[in-house]
Formats: C-alpha cells, sequence, structure tokens
C-alpha cells in the first residue's frame, strides 16, 4: 500500500503442487484392472509473501487450502514446483542436516487445540519441547526461564507452566499452541484454521494476541481460514482458491471491495450479513465437484452463470489484469 | 396461545462434589410459526435447552424444577415412553451432527419410511411417496434415485436436506436445530438455511435455532436469546438486540465479530472467560467481565427486566438500584 521500494519476498511458491497416490490395492488393480488414480489436492499454486505481511488462502473444504499449509512447512514434499524461503530452495534444505535450523524459521499453529497439544504433558514440556529439539537451550532452569517468558507474550501467567492442557479453556490452549509455535523465535508462521474451534468472543482475544506479536515481532503469517470476515480483519493479501488451484489473488481491499472472478463474487455474497436483519443470501448454487474427476475447463464452469463454451473446453491461467491476479476466461475477455 | 412455553426451567447434574446446576431459571416462549435463535458461548447451556426440550438429557442431568408446556400441555415429566410419541411427531430434532444422527446401514429411504410409519398411519406405498416428496421439498435433484442411495453417498450438505427431511417427516408443529449449519462451508451453510426458512415457512413450522453463529441468528431469527453461564442474558427482537444491545455481554459479544464492512485494528473483546459452572459469582453471573459492573451487580442476581424493546437481565435497567443517575 505505501510506496516503499520492492523487497525480495521472504516466502515463494513456484507452480506447488501435490497429488496423492488413491489408487486400489495392487492385487485389485492387477484382477480389477482398475487403473492408478492420483487425486491433485493442490494443482499448480504461485504466490509471494512479504517479510511482516499476511496473506490468508480461503476456499471451501476439499480446495486444498490446508495441503498448501503442510506444503510451506514440509510436512509434505511437492510433486512439482518449489518453495523459496529467504532465498533458499525450503525443500532441498529441508532433506539435508540444515534442515532443522530452516525448519526452526517455520513454525505452525493447528486448528484445533484441544488435538494438537499432548494431554499428558505439562505446559513447560509442550512449550519446552522445540527449545530442546532444535538444541536452542540445554539448560534446565534456562529452558523454564524463556518458557514463562513465551506465555507472558500471549497473555497467559508463567504459574500456568506446570499445569496440563485440560485445565485451560479452548482459547487459552489455541494461546499454548501460539507460544510453542513462538518458541524458536520463527519468521513465518502458518497458521491453518487457528480460531474456526472457537467462540467469537475468544476468537477475538486470539486474533488481537496475533496481530500484536505480529508488530512487535515481524512476523510473517499464511492464515488459512473458510470465515471472510476474519480473513478481512486479518490479513494483507487474499488469496481465494478453487479445487487446488488459486482462482484470484488480490489486496484484501480490492479483493473484498471490487471482486472480479464469480466465485469471489459467489464467496462474498454467501456470507451472513450482520447488519441486515432478515435479509436473504443469495445462495451459491451447486457443491464442489470430487476433485477425482474435476470437470474439464476451468473447474467452477457448472457452478458459474457465465460460462461458455471456452470455460468448459480450456482451463484459465492465472494472469496479472490492473494488479489483481485472476483465472478466469470471462473477466479476461471483458465479458464481466 | 404460545406454541412452547418454558417457564422456570432448572437443569442439574448431580455429582459426586455436590450437584452442578448447568441451567438455572429460563423461560422463554415460542409462538407458532416463529423463528426463536438461542446463541451463547460453548458452555452456555444452548444445547442443554433444546436436549431437555425434547427430552434428551443425558443422564444424570435432570430437569429439577420448572415447566415446559407444548401446547399447553406439560411435556417435561412425561418420562421416556411419553416423550417418544411427542419427539418427531410434534417436534422434529435436527443435530449439528449430521453424520451421526443418520444411520448408516439402511437407506435414506428405509429411514424416512420407518420416521412416517412410527407417527403417521400410512401404508408403505404412501409413506414411499411422501419420503420422496420430502426429499424434493429438501431441494434433492432426482429423489426417486436418490431415495435408495445410503447416507455415505451424500455429500454433507445433501446429507443435512437428508436430515431436515427426517426431522419434518411427521409434520412436526416445532424443530429444535441444533448448530443445523456448523460443520458445513459458508456457501453450503446459505443453502440450508434458506431453506430451512422456505420449509418451515410451508409447513406451518416453528423452529428453535441453536447456534453460535450471529450472522446466521441475524438474517434467519425473528426473535433471539442470548444465553450465558445457564442463564437468559437478553431476550427480544433480533434487529433490536444486535443494533442496540441492553446486555452488556451482547455488546461485547456483537462488538467482538469481525465486521465486512469496516476495518478495525483490534477488535474489541471481552476479558475473562466464562465461569465455569461449580464457580459461578455472586450476584450477576457476568460481573467479573462486565465494564459497567457496580456494588449492587456484585451481591443480587437480576432476573429479566424490561430494556427499551428487549429484556435484559441487568441492573442498568432498573434505575431504582442504582439512583437514575444515567
Amino acid at each position: 500500500m505505501s510506496a516503499t521500494p520492492r523487497k525480495a519476498p521472504l516466502v515463494q511458491a513456484r507452480d506447488l503442487a501435490m497429488s496423492f497416490d488413491v489408487s486400489a490395492p495392487w492385487l485389485n488393480r492387477v484382477l480389477e484392472r482398475k487403473p492408478r488414480q492420483f487425486l491433485a489436492a493442490v494443482d499448480g499454486v504461485s504466490f509471494e509473501i512479504e517479510r511482516g505481511r499476511t496473506l490468508a488462502l480461503v476456499g471451501e473444504s476439499g480446495c486444498g487450502k490446508s495441503t498448501v499449509a503442510r506444503l510451506l512447512v514440509g510436512l509434505y514434499a511437492p510433486t512439482r514446483g518449489d518453495l523459496q524461503f529467504d532465498g533458499l530452495d525450503a525443500h532441498a534444505i529441508f532433506k539435508t542436516p540444515d534442515g532443522l535450523k530452516l525448519r526452526s524459521r517455520i513454525q505452525m499453529i493447528f486448528q484445533d487445540p484441544y488435538a494438537s497439544l499432548n494431554p499428558r504433558w505439562i505446559v513447560e514440556d509442550i512449550i519446552g519441547e522445540p527449545l530442546i529439539e532444535h538444541g536452542l537451550i540445554t539448560d534446565k532452569a534456562e529452558c523454564k526461564a524463556k518458557v514463562g517468558d513465551l506465555l507472558k507474550s500471549v497473555g497467559l501467567s508463567p504459574l500456568d507452566m506446570v499445569k496440563y492442557p485440560h485445565q485451560f479453556s479452548g482459547g487459552q490452549r489455541q494461546r499454548i499452541s501460539i507460544a510453542r509455535a513462538l518458541a524458536t523465535e520463527p519468521e513465518f508462521l502458518v497458521c491453518d484454521e487457528p480460531t474456526s474451534a472457537l467462540d467469537v468472543s475468544v476468537q477475538a482475544q486470539v486474533l488481537n494476541i496475533m496481530k500484536d506479536l505480529q508488530r512487535a515481532r515481524g512476523l510473517t503469517y499464511l492464515f488459512i481460514s473458510h470465515n471472510l470476515a476474519v480473513v478481512r480483519h486479518v490479513s494483507d493479501q487474499v488469496g481465494v482458491m478453487y479445487l487446488g488451484r488459486l482462482v484470484e489473488l488480490a489486496d484484501k481491499h480490492t479483493l473484498f471491495d471490487r471482486p472480479r472472478h464469480p466465485y469471489t463474487r459467489m464467496l462474498i455474497d454467501a456470507i451472513p450479513k450482520m447488519h441486515d436483519t432478515g435479509r436473504a443470501r443469495t445462495p451459491v448454487q451447486g457443491e464442489v465437484p470430487n476433485p477425482l474427476n474435476p470437470p474439464t475447463g476451468c473447474t467452477f464452469h457448472p457452478r458459474c452463470p457465465h460460462a461458455n463454451d471456452r470455460c468448459r473446453a480450456d482451463r484459465p491461467q492465472l494472469l496479472d489484469l490492473g494488479g489483481i491476479k485472476i483465472a478466469c476466461h470471462a473477466v479476461e475477455e471483458g465479458r464481466i | 396461545m404460545p406454541l412452547l412455553q418454558v417457564k422456570n426451567l432448572v437443569v442439574e447434574f448431580p455429582g459426586r462434589r455436590g450437584t452442578l446446576r448447568a441451567l438455572d431459571d429460563i423461560s422463554f416462549e415460542i409462538a407458532p410459526g416463529e423463528i426463536l435463535g438461542v446463541v451463547g458461548e460453548s458452555g452456555a447451556g444452548k444445547s442443554l435447552t433444546g436436549a431437555a426440550i425434547i427430552g434428551l438429557l443425558e443422564p444424570p442431568g435432570r430437569v429439577a424444577s420448572g415447566q415446559i408446556l407444548l401446547e399447553g400441555q406439560r411435556i417435561d415429566h412425561l418420562g421416556h415412553e411419553g416423550m417418544r410419541h411427542i419427539r418427531g411427531r410434534k417436534i422434529g430434532a435436527i443435530f449439528f451432527f449430521n453424520v451421526t444422527s443418520m444411520n448408516e446401514i439402511y437407506t435414506v429411504g428405509q429411514q424416512l419410511v420407518e420416521t412416517i410409519q412410527a407417527h403417521l398411519p400410512v401404508n408403505g406405498a404412501e409413506a414411499r411417496a411422501r419420503a420422496i416428496s420430502l426429499l424434493r421439498d429438501t431441494g434433492i435433484s432426482a429423489p426417486e434415485q436418490r431415495i435408495d442411495h445410503y447416507p455415505h453417498q451424500f455429500s454433507g450438505g445433501m446429507r443435512q436436506r437428508v436430515v431436515i427431511a427426517l426431522a419434518l417427516a411427521a409434520e412436526p408443529k416445532l424443530i429444535v436445530a441444533d448448530e443445523p449449519t456448523t460443520a458445513l462451508d459458508v456457501s453450503i451453510q446459505a443453502q440450508i438455511i434458506s431453506l430451512l426458512k422456505k420449509i418451515c415457512k410451508e409447513h406451518g413450522a416453528a423452529v428453535m435455532l441453536i447456534t453460535h453463529d450471529m450472522g446466521v441468528i441475524a438474517e434467519t431469527c425473528d426473535r433471539v436469546a442470548v444465553l450465558y453461564a445457564g442463564r437468559v442474558a437478553e431476550i427480544g427482537p433480533v434487529h433490536e438486540v444486535i443494533h442496540h444491545p441492553a446486555h452488556p455481554y451482547t455488546a461485547g459479544l456483537m462488538a467482538a465479530i469481525p465486521d465486512m464492512t469496516q476495518d478495525r485494528e483490534r477488535l474489541n473483546q471481552i476479558d475473562g472467560a466464562m465461569p465455569r459452572l461449580n464457580a459461578i459469582p455472586t450476584g450477576c453471573a457476568f460481573n467479573p467481565r462486565c465494564p459497567q459492573a457496580f456494588d449492587h451487580c456484585r451481591s443480587a442476581r437480576p432476573d429479566l427486566m424490561s430494556a427499551g424493546r428487549t429484556r435484559a437481565a441487568c441492573w442498568l435497567h432498573d434505575a431504582s438500584v442504582w439512583g437514575g443517575l444515567v
């Protein structure tokens, strides 16, 4: 938004793709002549995130948001494409002994604070584990002090470190997850639906903490959510995904004020409007198609009111149109 | 006469270390054909209120006092066998876990036909015809074929449509819908909500819609009840509660929701968390988190009182208590 000179992005994904082998077992393939089958969960996604900024990915369930998150932290190795982190080829380095050092710079916050914390460990061990694992701290007393600092930074008390996860509420647990992710002093945090399991009042607390930490530590976020109101609040840039591909990528104000792609428009129309009581939403027509057998051409064409023959046959590429990136024939041709 | 009256309902869970009072003196009414929203945070007692009305409280939970009346008849003391004739016939239920609220080893048609025949005097062919028309009403395409499919062959949104069809099978007067759209994407959610609204209007059914999503409440309900720590904090017409909340908790809850129309650097947050049932503060349960609490709030518990066009359980609306220093 400001006219600062363009910096090299911290995170740069180029044509990232991940397909899963969902074939029938070998014997069935031989006997029943079933073919091998692959599910393209992420199919060529490219984006950049500048240092200190937040990119949000939105989309319906099954569109590949979480797979992108797992690719970025190295939980999956991509089947195609590469990920540059601070100028380094991240997935090549993950395989070498230097991988551990790189991993400490990229951390992840998971969706469900009830499942992502070990119920048999006390908070001190949960938050201290990455410190010891990465060899950042070996001294027990030093570890305690560091865990105390981390708890304070997320608004909990150092006295809480002797407690077990079940002694905390959902919002407090998610703060523990954040403290654990911050332990290795990462530069990049991948947040996979961090507040979708929380109540709105608790969600507000967690989102405020995440924003405060970003400002204080210059963190870069990839924020995944299906809640567009939350995305609008936290992000700088927003990418909309549909069936494993980015269909629109733009600055958040541009995207929410002037959505271009028909799918983005549908998603925004489908949000319940708080200040318009009794107003009926325009429901999105249809459902996400089966990703095993995606439609030809533009995968959105069966649900799209502007689809024509070209959309049914020809797959649109993500093009740069006046500052936004969009994959849609109708927008490219000026039909909408 | 209201369709459903809940009067001073108290639900308790006896335990080894004393009895927990999960719902404490809840009263509200639902008129025929009305949609009442019930909102609150996890643990506020929303789902428990629904479970008490349909007689499905998990033991050892029990209705300790108060009354539930359906069409003027008490239904809270009917017992298991008596409630079986009410559930389905008079009160339909739609649950959040649509995945688990259908039997995976029967086809959708078998389940619908069984439900219809359990409550209505029809033969198999008539029941099947009715099942097909219900599926068509809920927007399932090719219901003649889909009726013979198993639940796992439906997507999440389609399955929730089937659950709505099941709830409507015997033309109940009231539908208790507990988080009907929570597990669904926002796009599918919009489809289900507009379906629920349309179909209840056509069938003349009233709905008690339990959810934590204020957006869904705003666009669907006529009136809304806000629950906090097992009590009704505020109840009134949905427009009033959202735009002119009378209870500080409702106001805080509204301000915590990220807004699509304006930019805010920080969201308003209500500090702290809802009290546990074994540690409910004396006086108003919200007083430790309330920015406007005064001495009286810490000692005396407010009941619902008139507050503009809604009713709120908050001493701020009783001028006699704080001397009318508005």
